[in-house]
């Protein structure tokens, strides 16, 4: 190995490996795009070779995936929907276009098979405990209900399951037939929700629905108001160990005042707003930065703040460093609240 | 040649202070309609030149394990060269220029790429991006005038080692990664500051060391070896490549910025410089090289040196195209646009690499028939002392000014 290192630089031998094989054992993990399959007008879900070097997720969680959209290498994550055990050993994520989302329209409208995309290994909290419990209940809207379909098609033993779903409109709900046939089948009750025509679904509704809620384990999966509103009913209820809920994207609710934000191991310095994350200010001035989830939970984006001031975009909680700190922030719900310096 | 703000023509005495921040304003739009532009395309010429790079390389470094072959030499000796030039010039310089950071592909960065090259991508980041792009042709400032080793301009007083100009100059091309990496590593002004054991300058010349360490040990150990019996023919034709890329770099960094015609710059002038006269600097100090595409790819769009000095971090495939828009800046507001073929451009840097190594005007006033007489100028000039030497050169600066107002008359 040594040899071959010595032969290639400055290049290394994987570079070169990668243009025969990048989905080996040992090279960084991608995957190829072998299918996408449409499943309403702005939903489709892509099956994914992974590489060698992919571990089996457990269904519920989402994966990572870096997409070349334009030319500029994008990440993002999605919930992992497929069967643990397809024959062809392929994963699925499935993916819902949001209006001006870059990723999600490049992912659903314009991916053709064959591409290369990078993975990391799946990850996430949104799962069933080892031993699943007897009766469940799944509240879900628009793509929340991905990762629910996730842990549907790789849970044969739940029999007791509830699932109320919203979407504007009968066509708009992804895994419709799926999920249909599973209610006609026996094995879900269904509950679908038109929002276009029906409104809004509040947790009193819910509650109505699904009068034995509280006997059941319930994961919720959708828009943060909702997410939020269960919180609170649940609480309310004194049931809130039993709801278990996972957020798609960060609610910005406050912002901070915008500064320069210096990194000093690259010797940039960039010009950054009160309400972008720093982590976006810094990839769109052309720094790579360390990433992960872009929503706040997964820390893969933890830089050391040596001095300066940043503000979590989530809470508005201030978080200063005076020189030699180095307090680690979370680069992707921080936003620059004066000069900052980060050890990057 | 002399700095152009003691020339008796200015070439920019007929602009004003508005029309040179026109010029920024035109030349800030055409760079931000090629970045409102970058996309997928570029993204794919990028990674299309990386692996044609690669297949190159590898072809000819399995044709060369076969090097005792003479019809093998040849092959891999020629492809090895070319992959290494294509290595140097399109993938390397331009992507340590940032030109790619864009794609936020953490293989094809400025930060984290290094090159085949003696000289640490960081270092040479460091006195190319920010010295040489800043600076340009700033005399005293900007050291790839000369790297600091030769006679640049007619105002430095003419000393007799210049004469051994033309020499170095061509020990320089056939080892030029190596100038480059003492250059970068700015060691000659360290040794003459005695400041060798300055520990950052310690830490920065292992790190040269390292990567030459690395360089040789690739190209006349490890792939000599692998050639087994064909060692030796492998290590000549490993040796020829290096040198074949280092003469073809050297030749086209000189066109950029040596060619006859193209302005120098004095210190003072770019006290308060403002983006407007920062343009028209860079587009004075640098000339282009006109030719097909495959030159052009070869030179890494070096050929497009203007606007490459003017947009140094937008992608280099963009350059050509952008090219007929910037000589249509220059001939609006009657600027020369210096535009020529690879061996003219190459002859005329060298003619004033040639020039300059000897007093000024004497090869001017130098003809076969008065060659004699004015050898033995240079012979007295070159051992007399300081005052013979001045007062010769008075004599030839009289001179030069004499047949010149004759030509004119």
């Amino acid at each position: 190995m040594r040899l071959a290192e010595a032969a290639t630089t400055p290049l290394l031998p994987a570079d070169y490996l990668d243009m025969v094989n990048p989905l080996r054992a040992g090279a960084d993990l991608r995957g190829r795009i072998v299918a996408v399959h449409r499943e309403t007008r702005d939903a489709a879900t892509l099956v994914i070779r992974p590489g060698a070097d992919w571990q089996r997720h457990v269904p519920g969680q989402w994966v990572r995936i870096g997409v070349d959209v334009d030319g500029v290498r994008m990440w993002r994550a999605y919930s992992l929907t497929s069967h643990l055990d397809r024959p062809d050993g392929c994963i699925s994520i499935t993916v819902k276009a949001i209006p001006g989302g870059k990723v999600s329209n490049h992912l659903v409208h314009r991916t053709q098979p064959g591409t290369l995309v990078h993975l990391d290994q799946a990850t996430g909290e949104f799962v069933l405990p080892s031993r699943a419990p007897d009766k469940v209940l799944f509240v879900t809207a628009g793509s929340g209900v991905t990762p629910v379909m996730g842990i549907l098609r790789n849970h044969d033993e739940l029999t007791d399951v509830v699932v109320v779903h919203s979407a504007p409109t009968p066509e708009d709900v992804v895994f419709g037939a799926d999920l249909r046939e599973l209610a006609a089948a026996g094995r879900i009750r269904l509950v679908e929700q038109h929002t276009d025509t029906a409104g809004m679904l509040d947790a009193a509704a819910i509650a109505e629905l699904v009068p034995d809620l509280a006997e059941r384990a319930t994961w919720a999966c959708g828009p943060v108001g909702m997410l939020e509103a269960l919180e609170e009913h649940w609480s309310a209820a004194g049931i809130a160990d039993r709801l278990f809920t996972e957020r798609f994207r960060p609610t910005v609710l406050v912002t901070g005042e915008g500064g320069t934000v210096t990194f000093t191991g690259k010797g940039t310095s960039i010009e950054a707003d009160g309400a972008t994350p720093i982590l976006d200010a810094a990839e769109d001035a052309g720094v790579l930065m360390p990433s992960g989830c872009r929503m706040g939970i997964c820390f893969g984006c933890v830089l050391p703040l040596r001095e300066g001031a940043v503000r979590d975009l989530r809470n508005g909680e201030v978080t200063t460093a005076a020189p030699g700190d180095g307090v680690l922030i979370q680069t992707c719900i921080s936003a620059a609240a004066g000069a900052c310096d980060i050890d990057h | 040649m002399t700095v152009l703000q003691k020339k008796t023509e200015n070439p920019i005495e007929h602009l004003t202070a508005e029309d040179i921040e026109l010029i920024g304003k035109e030349l800030d739009d055409i760079r931000q309609s090629v970045i409102d532009t970058r996309g997928e395309n570029d993204a794919r010429y990028i990674r299309k030149v990386i692996d044609v790079h690669r297949k190159i390389e590898l072809g000819s470094r399995a044709v060369l394990l076969a090097s005792g072959f003479p019809p093998a030499f040849v092959v891999g000796t020629i492809g090895l060269s070319v992959a290494k030039i294509l290595e140097n010039m399109e993938i390397g310089h331009n992507i340590l220029h940032g030109q790619w950071d864009w794609m936020r592909d953490p293989k094809i960065h400025s930060t984290t790429w290094e090159w085949d090259m003696a000289s640490p991508a960081e270092q040479w980041k460091h006195s190319h991006n920010e010295l040489h792009h800043t600076y340009t042709n700033v005399v005293g400032k900007d050291n790839d005038l000369g790297y600091g080793i030769m006679r640049v301009d007619e105002d430095q007083p003419w000393q007799p080692f210049h004469l051994g100009q033309p020499l170095w100059s061509f020990i320089n091309a056939c080892f030029f990664e190596y100038g480059i990496a003492a250059y970068d590593l700015e060691l000659a002004g360290t040794i003459a500051k005695k400041r060798t054991g300055d520990p950052e300058f310690r830490a920065r010349a292992k790190a040269v060391l390292r990567k030459i360490g690395r360089q040789v040990r690739k190209d006349y150990v490890i792939h000599p070896l692998l050639s087994g019996p064909n060692f030796l023919p492998t290590l000549a034709a490993n040796f020829t490549a290096n040198l074949v890329r280092n003469l073809w770099s050297n030749s086209v960094i000189l066109c950029g910025h040596f060619p006859e015609g193209v302005e120098t710059f004095e210190k003072k002038s770019i006290e308060g410089e403002t983006r407007g006269e920062w343009y028209l600097r860079q587009m004075l100090g640098s000339a282009n090289i006109s030719g097909s595409k495959a030159m052009h790819i070869m030179t890494g769009n070096l050929s497009h040196q203007i606007e490459h000095h003017l947009f140094p971090d937008l992608p280099s495939n963009r350059y050509a195209e952008i090219a007929p828009k910037i000589r249509d800046l220059f001939d609006r507001y009657g600027l020369n646009y210096h535009t020529a073929p690879l061996p003219q451009q190459v002859g005329s840097a060298w003619h004033k690499i040639i020039r300059l190594s000897l007093p000024n005007g004497w090869l001017e006033l130098t003809n076969r028939r008065n060659l004699l007489p004015q050898l033995a100028v240079l012979y007295k000039m070159t051992t007399g002392s300081p005052k013979v030497r001045r007062t010769l050169q008075r004599k030839l600066t009289a001179g030069v000014r004499l047949t010149r107002a004759a030509a004119a008359a």
